[in-house]
């Protein structure tokens, strides 16, 4: 049942965001939003030296469902190294969210999938690599479940 | 039972939708503004067309065809005749949105110039704003947005004072998709026309639900889409003024729009096949004839009727929740069957996930609205639209949904 989703660990994460706020001078801003629900996101990152995540911030407003998601991602991704974020998978996520079984409709995952969104195409143009608009598709979720 | 009132589990047994489950539960279907049910007789039109006589019409001198043409162009005397038009003057398109392309590129892109004004207002859905928007991108035209109040009305003196301006077209919904204000287009169309302004009126959610008379109001153009009027997908309606009409250069060229081709032009065809560019959507159009007789044969009033009943009640039922927000006028006379809310601070597409748990259709997001949802400040409401086939009972449901989706985030 996908009113399963709303359990007390996603709402936890909602209504009380990780990582909640921006950062001045950090080397990543990226901000993308899902027009279908106006849910928009602004993600920070800042690395140390070593090129480890000290810092990662976001800010936006969306629906529980994207806000815990981008809440837990925060989380998972603070300290971790530039090499972990380009590998960090959509599944990575879902699994953490504990959604990757619950049947949610495809509209919905997108939903959970907008701060990955935003992590993705900061990452890869803060290593000079621009995302064609067939990669940036890719990583909404449609195309991937496709695949799989 | 008495006869002016309309009895939807009755009216039920027409649409075989209703006979599915949704996740075991009845389907309660809360979307009639995005898009509405088919009952059986449009159904049953469109296939014995397919099976029966299926042709493309016009010039086609075979039997089949000659059925064929018959139906189409019956079909549009029974839509010209339920908004009380001539025949000459309903064009068919695609869908509403077709049908204001229609008016904005083949009548803007003549008549408009730099320092003319386009009138719009802030409840249009972005079918009656972005094509102004191109064309005001190609003439240079400005386009002016009548303000709403709080109430979710059209505030009377930003009326008079955008009229002022002198436009030369003024466009407007009859009935908010979001916040089913009803407008007194006769009232705003008689003011356009006496400073010399072309009126055009959205009628999308209008022509479905109420009796929509276009001789009444007195418009230029009207557009709306059969398949909020429980007819297919596929086939819209564009109402023009004959001597408009005539003045106007086609919108799409091709066959069936013309009446002689040669290499260097063309010679238009008579109205209204002048804009009906290419193959038709046949079975849709006959499709669309026959939910014309559908409304008919239950009548657009006592329809109107049970929308303003059922309204009542859910505005009623509704306001019983706390920390509901329900958006837009209490007054039933100036109310459509759509009523767009807010619950506390959950976010309409959660709301919308847990109420689909219980079978309900409710849409929740921007309604093709932006600029509307900037103006009541928020990003998305949830929104529950009602017609002929919805009960008390499916409000009822839509409360006890709502209830859970408080209970869920422990309001
Ligand atoms: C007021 C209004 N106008 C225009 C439209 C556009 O209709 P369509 O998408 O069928 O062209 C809609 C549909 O949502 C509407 O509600």
């Amino acid at each position: 049942m996908s009113s399963e989703i709303y359990r007390d660990m996603i709402l936890d994460y909602y209504r009380h965001p990780r990582n909640y706020g921006s950062i001045e001078d950090a080397e990543i801003k990226v901000q993308e939003s899902n027009p279908l629900c106006g849910d928009d996101i602004e993600l920070y990152i800042k690395f140390d030296e070593e090129k480890n995540v000290k810092d990662i911030k976001f800010k936006g407003r969306g629906c529980a469902i994207s806000v815990a998601s981008a809440s837990l991602m925060t989380e998972l991704l603070k300290g971790k190294k530039l090499d972990d974020l380009l590998s960090f998978s959509k599944k990575d996520l879902l699994e953490a969210l504990g959604i990757e079984t619950l049947g949610l409709n495809p509209v919905r995952i997108k939903c959970a999938l907008l701060p990955y969104k935003a992590l993705k195409i900061g990452v890869y143009s803060h290593i000079g690599k621009k995302l064609s608009e067939e990669e940036k598709h890719i990583l909404d979720y449609e195309s991937e479940s496709q695949q799989d | 039972m008495c006869p002016d009132l309309l009895d939807p589990e009755i009216i039920k047994q027409d649409f075989p939708i209703f006979k599915r489950r949704v996740y075991g539960k009845r389907l309660i279907y809360l979307d009639n503004a995005a898009t509405t049910q088919k009952p059986r007789q449009v159904i049953e039109a469109m296939r014995e067309f397919y099976q029966d006589y299926n042709a493309n019409i016009h010039r086609g001198v075979y039997r089949l065809s000659v059925e064929a043409t018959e139906a189409f162009e019956n079909a549009r005397k029974k839509v010209a005749k339920f908004i009380n038009a001539k025949e000459s003057e309903i064009i068919f398109t695609k869908n509403a949105t077709e049908a204001l392309n229609l008016v904005a590129y083949s009548w803007g892109l003549n008549n408009l110039r730099e320092g003319d004004h386009i009138l719009l207002t802030e409840m249009e859905h972005h079918s009656n704003i972005v094509p102004w928007q191109l064309i005001s991108k190609y003439t240079k035209a400005k386009i002016d947005y009548i303000s709403i109040d709080k109430e979710g009305l059209l505030v009377d003196d930003e009326v008079d004072r955008l009229m002022e301006k002198r436009p030369k077209i003024v466009s407007i919904t009859h009935v908010s998709n979001v916040l089913g204000t009803i407008n007194n287009v006769k009232k705003i169309v008689e003011h356009a026309h006496k400073i010399g302004a072309i009126t055009v009126v959205d009628a999308a959610q209008s022509v479905p639900h109420m009796q929509v008379d276009v001789q009444e109001i007195g418009c230029d153009f009207l557009a709306f889409s059969g398949h909020k009027a429980l007819g297919p997908l596929g086939v819209g309606v564009l109402y023009g003024k004959r001597d408009l009409l005539e003045d106007m250069n086609p919108f799409l060229g091709g066959g069936d729009m013309i009446s002689r081709v040669w290499l260097e032009n063309s010679e238009w065809n008579e109205l209204p096949w002048k804009f009906e560019a290419g193959t038709s959507s046949i079975a849709d159009v006959i499709g669309l004839g026959a939910a014309v007789d559908y409304l008919n044969s239950i009548g657009i009033s006592r329809i109107r009727k049970h929308e303003i009943k059922l309204t009542k009640y859910a505005l009623e039922t509704l306001s019983e929740i706390s920390d509901l927000k329900i958006y837009g006028t209490n007054n039933l006379e100036q109310r459509g069957a759509v009523i767009s809310f807010n619950l506390a601070n959950i976010h309409p597409h959660d709301l919308a996930t847990i109420l689909d748990e219980e079978g309900i259709a409710l849409r929740a997001g921007h309604h093709c609205a932006m600029p509307l949802m900037n103006k009541l400040g928020v990003a998305a409401t949830a929104r529950a639209s009602f017609y002929l086939y919805n009960a008390e009972s499916d409000v009822d449901a839509l409360v006890e949904g709502l209830n859970k989706a408080r209970r869920i985030f422990k309001l």
